[in-house]
């Protein structure tokens, strides 16, 4: 009903969604630290095209592209600092193996929001509150997440109400200097902290009318269990890991400028 | 004067909550907009006051054209009450709360403290003037909501759900507060799904079903028409139900009024013995 | 039996200068659909929360009298203790549902009280399937209607399953056709299950059929206490100003004018309407 709409997680099913999340977040991991191992250019290209597979597997091109084209700002930004830098600091030229080590910098914060996006896509919060139960965070804490996810389109909503309230009554957001637009959003900033409290206090009471408390070894309806699937994806990360140790230890990668040229 | 003429609006989900909705409200109507929640009633007020803007259509407000001014131009005319007064009370004081709108809109000072006793006096909340609307009860909270968008007098009044969570005492001041503003000529407006209190009031009800205007008329017709209340989830009120039942008895159908009620089975029941 | 014995309660919130309940003594007895009304601030909903010791537990404040609920004492006792026997269903919706899915909603209790997984998967869906939402249950309760989400809402306190339900206005954010629907699924708890019921309600048009007995409170007294059909036609209720089910205030206006409907009240439209097809058909 609202614009508010992106922050809800899509409920999909797909050999993706099913995997377990500790083991995507493994695999995670993995490509973090062989990005962070390696700055040439084809490993980073390697690295890219990694989660391509599953992001086609679990269906979720758009979102991903639509995450990458959130990150672009962000990544021309370090690509300009990268060539500003090499072109000052060797001397006012700027050869391809810069530019290429430029481009390897961008690629590598690329390949960072592109793999945690898969993760974040394709792992309900539901599954990660489960997750964090399961590696034995206490329970309080994974509640507390899940109970975050569920509210924030909540009060997003609320907010936008707050705010449209207000406007009925005159409320001119955009109008004033830079103090007085600031004092603008109090009248929206006290009924959202107030209707919050409220909320919270009603949300306690339903919780201590469920028997919130009562026991220390609390069970629960769903268990993650570990399927061929995730042994798989473990595998997968492991090798990915040990190849990228042993090239980093024993093999030079070229740079591609270096073979083309 | 309210204009809306094919009127259809989309959220930025591509969720089309508003399709091709034509209606004139005249100056001095009341009107109730009924229908599920969902079927679109808060999205086709929102433009009334500027707050939504129609994708397509056009939507004129006393033979202005809502996309060319402000929402802050239009709630001066037309006041908007929302649903949960806790969405819009902030103030330490209630006559501060009532006062806010009042400067906004840019009222001199003694015009502003004057409207604040009369706006307080009109909904019986002169004796909390100083109090902190927190501490006040939810039914005074709403009044004071309420009070708070009066107190401008706007030329319309757009009540958003003004029944729920209030008790039968309360509904029925809220009706003689309504009829009180309809003698002032006032255009009222509610959005609501309490048939009982549409059926007591019996407005101009205007029937709303999955974004479109599904029906249009006399609040006795409408809502003693099954087949057409059925579509929209909503019920036949209380005296309608019983008269529905008995219409094979040759009694009328249309009648949703308890003393209308009352004098129809008296004589019935007379003409029998 | 009683299943709820309360003896002379008063009750002041913190920071309050009147009690919000005042001297108090009420029996609910085992199996009985009790409906409780009156103005708002009345103290209905302070009451609901003595049932399940929220007070004097979660809210402090001056408790003076007694109340057992299935021969607890409700102060000595920890909510989540009473949460087995008494099951709380609160006015809005969207603030007691918390979960990403409704099965993981309804389970919640369960899982707080140690069930294991087995016993909770049973008991989540024969709860869901009570209320009629078995087939929503992969859903998010975000996604689902306000009659849907006060279905769940039920469900989830059925699920641990308690002998009595305290439902404090649960259809006041909700259409009239939701609404019915509601009262038909706790109407269904009470003479299927044998749940007891305590029912807080504006609504007594489409409640009072349903009830052995009306309560109606005023400033934190208890003034009415008796069978529905000699409560709403009394004087004093009429007085309190409730909303009295139009067919009633129709049957004693048209009494009182001399009709002889020798029946007895109606407590609804259908009740009214099938009263008077007889006197109609009766004179013909």
């Amino acid at each position: 009903m609202s614009v508010f709409d992106g922050l809800k997680f899509r409920k999909v099913y797909s050999p993706i969604h099913n995997l377990d999340p500790r083991m995507k977040f493994v695999y995670v991991c993995v490509v973090f630290v062989v990005a962070i191992l390696f700055n040439q250019l084809l490993v980073l290209l390697a690295l890219f095209l990694m989660p391509i597979p599953f992001v086609l597997v679990a269906g979720v091109q758009k979102e991903w592209l639509r995450s990458l084209r959130g990150a672009a700002f962000l990544a021309t930004f370090i690509f300009i600092v990268n060539i500003a830098s090499n072109y000052f600091t060797s001397g006012y030229v700027l050869a391809i193996i810069d530019v290429e080590s430029a481009i390897a910098m961008t690629l590598r914060f690329v390949v960072l929001v592109a793999s945690f996006s898969v993760f974040f896509l394709t792992t309900s919060p539901d599954h990660l509150g489960l997750a964090l139960e399961q590696i034995h965070i206490p329970y309080e804490f994974a509640f507390a997440f899940t109970t975050a996810v569920r509210f924030v389109p909540v009060l997003a909503e609320e907010a936008q109400t707050i705010m449209d309230a207000q406007k009925a009554r005159g409320l001119e957001l955009e109008k004033g200097g830079f103090l007085k637009r600031i004092r603008n959003y109090i009248p929206i900033l006290i009924p959202l902290i107030v209707s919050a409290i409220r909320r919270s206090l009603e949300l306690a009471e339903a919780m201590e009318s469920r028997a919130w408390g009562a026991t220390k070894n609390r069970t629960n309806l769903y268990e993650l269990r570990l399927h061929r699937g995730d042994f798989i994806l473990l595998a997968i990360s492991l090798l990915v890991l040990t190849v990228a140790i042993y090239l980093r230890l024993y093999v030079s990668v070229p740079m591609i400028s270096q073979i083309m040229f | 004067m309210i204009e809306v003429e094919n009127v259809s609006f989309s959220y930025p989900n591509n969720i089309e909550a508003l399709k091709d909705a034509s209606l004139l409200i005249n100056d001095g109507e009341f009107v109730a907009i009924m229908g599920q929640n969902g079927a679109g009633k808060t999205t086709l007020v929102k433009h009334f006051n500027g707050l939504l803007k129609p994708s397509k259509g056009i939507v004129r407000i006393d033979h202005v054209e809502t996309t060319k001014t402000s929402v802050a131009a239009l709630a001066k005319d037309s006041g908007f009450v929302f649903q949960n007064p806790d969405h819009q009370l902030f103030s330490e004081t209630v006559e501060e709360e009532i006062a806010f709108a009042l400067k906004n809109f840019g009222f001199e000072k003694d015009i502003i403290e004057k409207r604040i006793t009369w706006s307080l006096n009109l909904l019986g909340l002169s004796q909390y003037r100083k109090t902190s609307p927190f501490l006040l009860s939810g039914g005074e909270r709403k009044r004071v909501a309420l009070a708070s968008v009066l107190a401008w007098n706007p030329k319309t009044l757009i009540l958003d759900e003004p029944t729920i969570g209030q008790d039968h005492r309360q509904k029925e001041n809220l009706r003689q507060f309504i009829i009180q503003m309809q003698t002032q000529k006032k255009t009222v407006v509610i959005v609501t799904h309490d048939v009982e209190f549409v059926a007591e009031c019996n407005p101009r009800v205007l029937l709303m079903k999955d974004g479109t205007i599904v029906a249009d008329g006399e609040g006795k017709e409408i809502l003693t028409n099954p087949e057409l209340l059925n579509q929209s989830s909503i019920v036949l009120p209380q005296i309608a139900k019983i008269f529905h039942s008995l219409s094979s008895y040759g009694l009328p159908k249309n009648v949703i009024d308890l003393y209308e009620a009352k004098n129809i089975l008296l004589k019935v029941l007379e003409e029998r013995k | 039996m009683s299943i709820i014995e309360i003896e002379n309660l008063t009750y002041t919130y913190p920071g309050g200068k009147k009690p919000s309940i005042d001297d108090i003594s009420l029996k609910v007895n085992k199996g009985e659909f009790v409906l409780i009304t009156g103005p708002s601030g009345c103290g209905k909903t302070t009451l609901c929360r003595c049932f399940n010791g929220l007070i004097p537990n979660f809210y402090q404040g001056e408790l003076k009298g007694e109340i057992t609920v299935k021969g607890l004492k409700t102060s000595s006792k920890q909510t989540y203790e009473l949460a087995k026997y008494v099951g709380l269903v609160f006015q809005n919706p969207e603030n007691q549902l918390f979960a990403l899915s409704i099965e993981k909603d309804v389970a919640f209790g369960l899982e707080n009280l140690g069930v294991n997984r087995k016993d909770i998967r049973k008991r989540v869906d024969w709860a869901l399937k009570q209320v009629g939402i078995y087939d929503l249950r992969e859903r998010s309760p975000h996604e689902v209607s306000g009659g849907q989400q006060q279905r769940v809402a039920i469900a989830s306190v059925l699920a641990m399953r308690p002998e009595l339900i305290v439902l404090d206005e649960p259809t006041s954010f909700l259409d009239p056709l939701s609404a019915e629907k509601i009262f038909k699924v706790i109407h269904e708890l009470n003479t299927k299950l044998g749940i007891t019921v305590v029912l807080v309600e504006h609504r007594l048009d489409l409640t009072a059929r349903y009830s052995d007995r009306i309560i109606i409170m005023d400033k934190g007294k208890i003034c009415q206490d008796g069978k529905p059909r000699k409560i709403l036609i009394s004087e004093e209720t009429r007085l309190l100003g409730v909303g009295i089910p139009k067919a009633t205030l129709l049957y004693h206006m048209l009494t009182k004018d001399g009709c002889n409907l020798d029946n007895s009240i109606p407590l609804s439209s259908e009740e009214l309407a099938s009263f008077l097809k007889e006197s109609l058909e009766t004179h013909d």
